[in-house]
């Protein structure tokens, strides 16, 4: 199949990654490196707890112990972590910012390129947002709106001030930090991240939002996210990322927890767009992140939906137990990989309580050279009456050196589950383009047309917002790689 | 290393033993496995291979083994008073590892067709033994192939010339027979060679009331354009651990069915391994499993598609009762430049009770964008409507279960090729789930 293509693509294919840029802003860095003196180091530049202390120092003593996971499908080059710094802080002010008048202005022009609404004038967008660069968490927005339904939106750090209760009761109780490698790696040393506390009744208006970038180079970024939704409350948060382009690879390790209490729902839309590395599969971000919910009440609701484009690798896998009876957990993926790219991606549904259903719906679009593989596990336990899952797989490969791999796992331990699992790979059909293009339609608009239909079941679960920007990211991530 | 000191020990002590027992050509590559299984061990949990099945426990207790080839004293004939009417085939048996010499007279071969002692063929044809003995089934990958490898010393040849088709199936059967603990290594080499077409049917089956180990590997060549279909029924006892590991290799236009259905049984573990290194081959695998008190059935599959266009179908069924474990793995994997592969896989399991286990997982690996692969499967129970609509019309609840199961399980028998087997096992698997083969009876095939 020869195709040329056209302008517009081109035109796309030439503006490669476009939060490519750099910030020439102060950044506090400290030494690269990683012992026991920078976990007290971190801690100290946070003013924390001594609980939260002996928290990373736990986490780093165990991380010691383990070795770096090697059953992903990935080439996973070695990692130096002594090369890497664990904490940049561009901000350099003790305080956090009070007003948007308190923040630099290079900041600010970084989140307005990122088209983050950071300005109240864009309080239109109706959307609050918690910006996290580098490490720490810049700015919080809407955060006195929120304040008065009493729901908290705000860094970890603050949290840790402020709400050290909650974030003590709930901080680790999902993905404990003897977890896996890198949930310790971050356990002991991460610096920043959202802390979200919803509480009993309360339907959070807006919808919450992070963008995580990372900016210096040389660093890596550990956030943490902890969300806690009280018995009959709604949230929906959204969750960005972009970093520049360097030729030297980027350690992205986070940890995502979700706590959703009695009839509680929680919706969590990632769209991940880290640099993926250039053509040649050189730089690009390694993003291992360990994301976990529990639905611990009574008919609690989670719903994770993901949008993978960027990364040179990923290894990342949402996951929820479901652990109160009657509870739902849902996982939309749409994982892109072109050029070198590799991911691994999947999702683990543990049926614990009575009457638990789940669906997972993974769709793959592989190009290039790159590796797309799914991963997933259905665990229902004895207990688990009455659990039901339907899982869905679909890979679709562009181009003849790509591959696209699946390696579900099921274990059943209940005699009334019901799991079902299915999965295709497929290209494009000569038919499909034969009956675009006999109405007019230019072959690469017709693959664009194809992917985004095959997309759209996924696509279709993300904000409004997040649908926009994710369908863009799909046409721009796979350029040149149709033909 | 526990399990395997034993092993190693016995071997160092008794090899001039097992070599003179055994033949040239399985003699050559004992010395290699020997230090494979040195190196490797038994296959541990820790393998994404045998995640479901822990082999070193089976090998660790004290079996008997027949290693100076004392001749069993048994008549098969007597044993099995096989008298099927509409299946026709060439009957041969094998008593542990030993092909008895007893040949009924039924047994009729066409010309240049060779089926018999893998030792003695060895003897008489050292050349053609030694050309593909051993070139599948690698030592150095899997500590249960090298196992086999080192302590094999005679087995079943069955070699297929070229042109050549049967019309007559031949069926082998399998004897487990001791009157103490017992572990058996076998050996099956069969070479179809192009445009040949022949159908086997293995059927295994244990004597005795003591434990049994058996360990079989199984290599198959499929030529160009050749038609293979093997049949395996397992019917053993709660007490029989089987390790049985199929090698197929097929080359351009082949067509090969590969049907194992295990009835009764203790633990079993099937290895099979596809290699489609011709265009255009296809390769058919079913496997069905009715499992109940602690029988425990793990299927673990692997089709290599190598090269452009070849199609392979997996069908897996499993019904799982009292607290019963079944496995499935299968794994495809389309290697660069394998365009318009074909490929689909299914797996579907009914589990009864709640202690029954069952673990799926299907794995697809994909390096061509030209090619169709698809895989389902599913675990849940027999349909309340069904069942509903049944009762309704006045079938009682146990009558209507055991219908919707046999149904279930039918898929897979009808997959077979062979008309007579098909009506043979459609009843042998109703009376399985009627609970009126409660232990091994041999199947109704024999009796």
């Amino acid at each position: 199949m020869q195709l040329e293509p056209n302008k517009y693509v081109k035109e796309l294919t030439r503006e490669k990654y476009k939060y490519g840029f750099t910030t020439d802003i102060h950044t506090d860095i400290i030494d690269r490196g990683l012992d026991e003196n920078v976990v007290r180091l971190i801690s100290a530049k946070k003013n924390e707890p001594e609980w939260l202390l002996n928290f990373r120092l736990k986490a780093y003593r165990h991380w010691l112990t383990m070795d770096m996971p090697t059953w992903a499908h990935l080439t996973i080059p070695d990692i130096d972590y002594q090369a890497i710094s664990y904490y940049a802080d561009p901000t350099r002010k003790k305080e956090g910012p009070k007003s948007l008048d308190d923040v630099d202005p290079e900041l600010l022009k970084t989140f307005n390129k990122l088209g983050i609404p950071l300005e109240e004038q864009l309080a239109l967008s109706g959307m609050a947002v918690d910006a996290v660069m580098d490490s720490v968490s810049v700015k919080t927005t809407f955060k006195e709106t929120l304040m008065e339904k009493g729901i908290i939106f705000c860094s970890i750090s603050e949290a840790v001030r402020e709400h050290p209760d909650l974030v003590k009761k709930y901080l680790g109780s999902v993905v404990g930090y003897r977890d896996n490698f890198f949930a310790a790696l971050n356990s002991a040393v991460f610096s920043d991240g959202s802390f979200v506390y919803i509480p009993k009744g309360v339907r959070c208006p807006m919808e919450l939002s992070t963008y995580f970038r990372i900016n210096a180079a040389g660093t890596g970024q550990f956030e943490r996210t902890l969300i806690v939704a009280d018995d009959d409350s709604y949230v929906s948060y959204l969750e960005g990322c972009t970093a520049p382009m360097r030729d030297e690879n980027q350690l992205h390790a986070a940890i995502v927890e979700i706590v959703v209490l009695d009839r509680a729902e929680v919706k969590y839309s990632t769209v991940q767009n880290w640099y993926p590395g250039d053509a040649e599969g050189k730089g690009g971000v390694y993003n291992f992140v360990t994301k976990r919910g529990i639905c611990k009440g009574e008919g609690s609701k989670l719903s994770w939906t993901q949008v993978e484009t960027g990364s040179a690798i990923t290894w990342k896998y949402p996951s929820c137990i479901l652990s109160g009876d009657n509870s739902t957990a849902e996982f939309y993926s749409v994982a892109v990989t072109n050029n070198y790219q590799q991911a691994d991606t999947g999702t683990k549904m543990i049926h614990l309580g009575r009457n638990t259903r789940s669906t997972i719906v993974s769709k793959g679009i592989s190009a290039g050279r790159s590796q797309n593989s799914y991963r997933g596990l259905v665990r229902v336990a004895e207990r688990a009456d009455g659990a039901r899952n339907y899982s869905q797989c679909d890979s679709l490969l562009l181009g003849s050196e790509c591959g696209a791999h699946t390696f579900p796992y099921m274990d059943i331990h209940n005699e009334t589950a019901v799991v079902e699992h299915e999965a295709t790979t497929s290209k494009i059909s000569e038919d499909q383009l034969f009956y675009c293009n006999q109405r007019g339609i230019s072959t690469e608009d017709a693959v664009g047309l194809i992917v985004n239909g095959y997309a759209k079941e996924v696509l279709n679960k993300l904000p409004m917002e997040f649908a926009v920007e994710a369908q863009k990211l799909l046409s721009v991530s796979l350029e040149g790689s149709v033909g | 290393m526990k399990a395997e000191q034993q092993y190693i020990d016995l071997f160092t002590q008794y090899e001039a033993l097992l070599c003179r027992n055994s033949a040239e050509a399985m003699n050559a590559p004992r010395a290699k496995a020997f230090a494979d299984f040195e190196r490797l061990g038994f296959p541990t949990r820790k393998e994404e291979d045998y995640k479901y099945t822990e082999v070193g426990k089976y090998f660790a207790p004290d079996f008997g083994l027949n290693l100076n080839r004392l001749e069993f004293p048994v008549n098969p004939y007597e044993v099995f008073k096989c008298d099927v009417p509409n299946m026709s085939t060439s009957l041969y048996f094998v008593v542990n590892d030993t092909f008895d010499k007893h040949v009924h007279p039924s047994a009729q071969l066409p010309e240049g067709v060779l089926f018999g002692s893998l030792k003695e063929m060895a003897r008489l044809y050292p050349d053609l033994i030694k050309s593909y003995y051993g070139k599948l089934a690698d030592t150095s990958q899997d500590g249960l192939t090298a196992f086999n490898t080192m302590f094999a010393q005679d087995g079943v040849l069955m070699y297929v010339p070229s042109g050549v088709v049967m019309e007559r199936p031949v069926q082998l059967v399998n004897i487990l027979r001791a009157d103490v603990d017992f572990m058996v290594n076998r050996r099956l080499l069969v070479i179809v060679e192009k445009d040949a077409q022949a159908k086997l049917l293995v059927c295994d089956h244990a004597m005795d009331n003591v434990n049994f180990l058996s360990t079989q590997v199984t290599e198959v060549f499929v030529g160009e354009n050749a038609v293979f279909d093997l049949y395996e029924l397992e019917e053993t006892h709660n007490s029989t651990v089987r390790f049985n590991q199929l090698f197929v290799d097929q080359q351009a236009g082949s067509n090969v069915l590969l049907n194992g259905i295990t009835l009764h049984n203790g633990t079993t573990r099937n290895t099979t391994r596809v290699t489609l290194s011709g265009e255009r081959a296809e390769v058919n695998l079913c496997g069905m499993a009715i499992a109940d008190k602690n029988e425990q059935v793990d299927n673990n599959t692997f089709i290599d598609h190598k090269v452009p266009g070849c199609t392979s179908n997996e069908l897996f069924k499993y019904v799982l009762d009292d607290q019963a474990t079944g496995a499935f793995a299968g794994k495809v994997l389309v290697r660069p430049g394998a365009q318009h592969t074909s490929s689909q896989q299914t797996n579907r399991n009914l589990c009864a009770t709640r202690e029954a286990r069952m673990y799926t997982q299907p794995q697809l690996e994909i390096y061509a964008d030209d090619v169709k692969c698809s895989h389902g499967a599913t675990v849940g129970q027999l349909d309340e409507n069904a069942l509903f609509y049944m009762q309704q019309r006045g079938i009682p609840l146990k009558e209507a279960r055991l219908l919707l199961m046999f149904a279930f399980v039918g898929e897979v028998i009808d997959c077979i090729r062979m008309e007579a087997l098909k009506d043979r096992l459609h009843r042998l698997v109703e009376k399985r789930f009627r609970g009126e083969l409660n232990k091994c009876q041999g199947c109704a095939i024999c009796k």
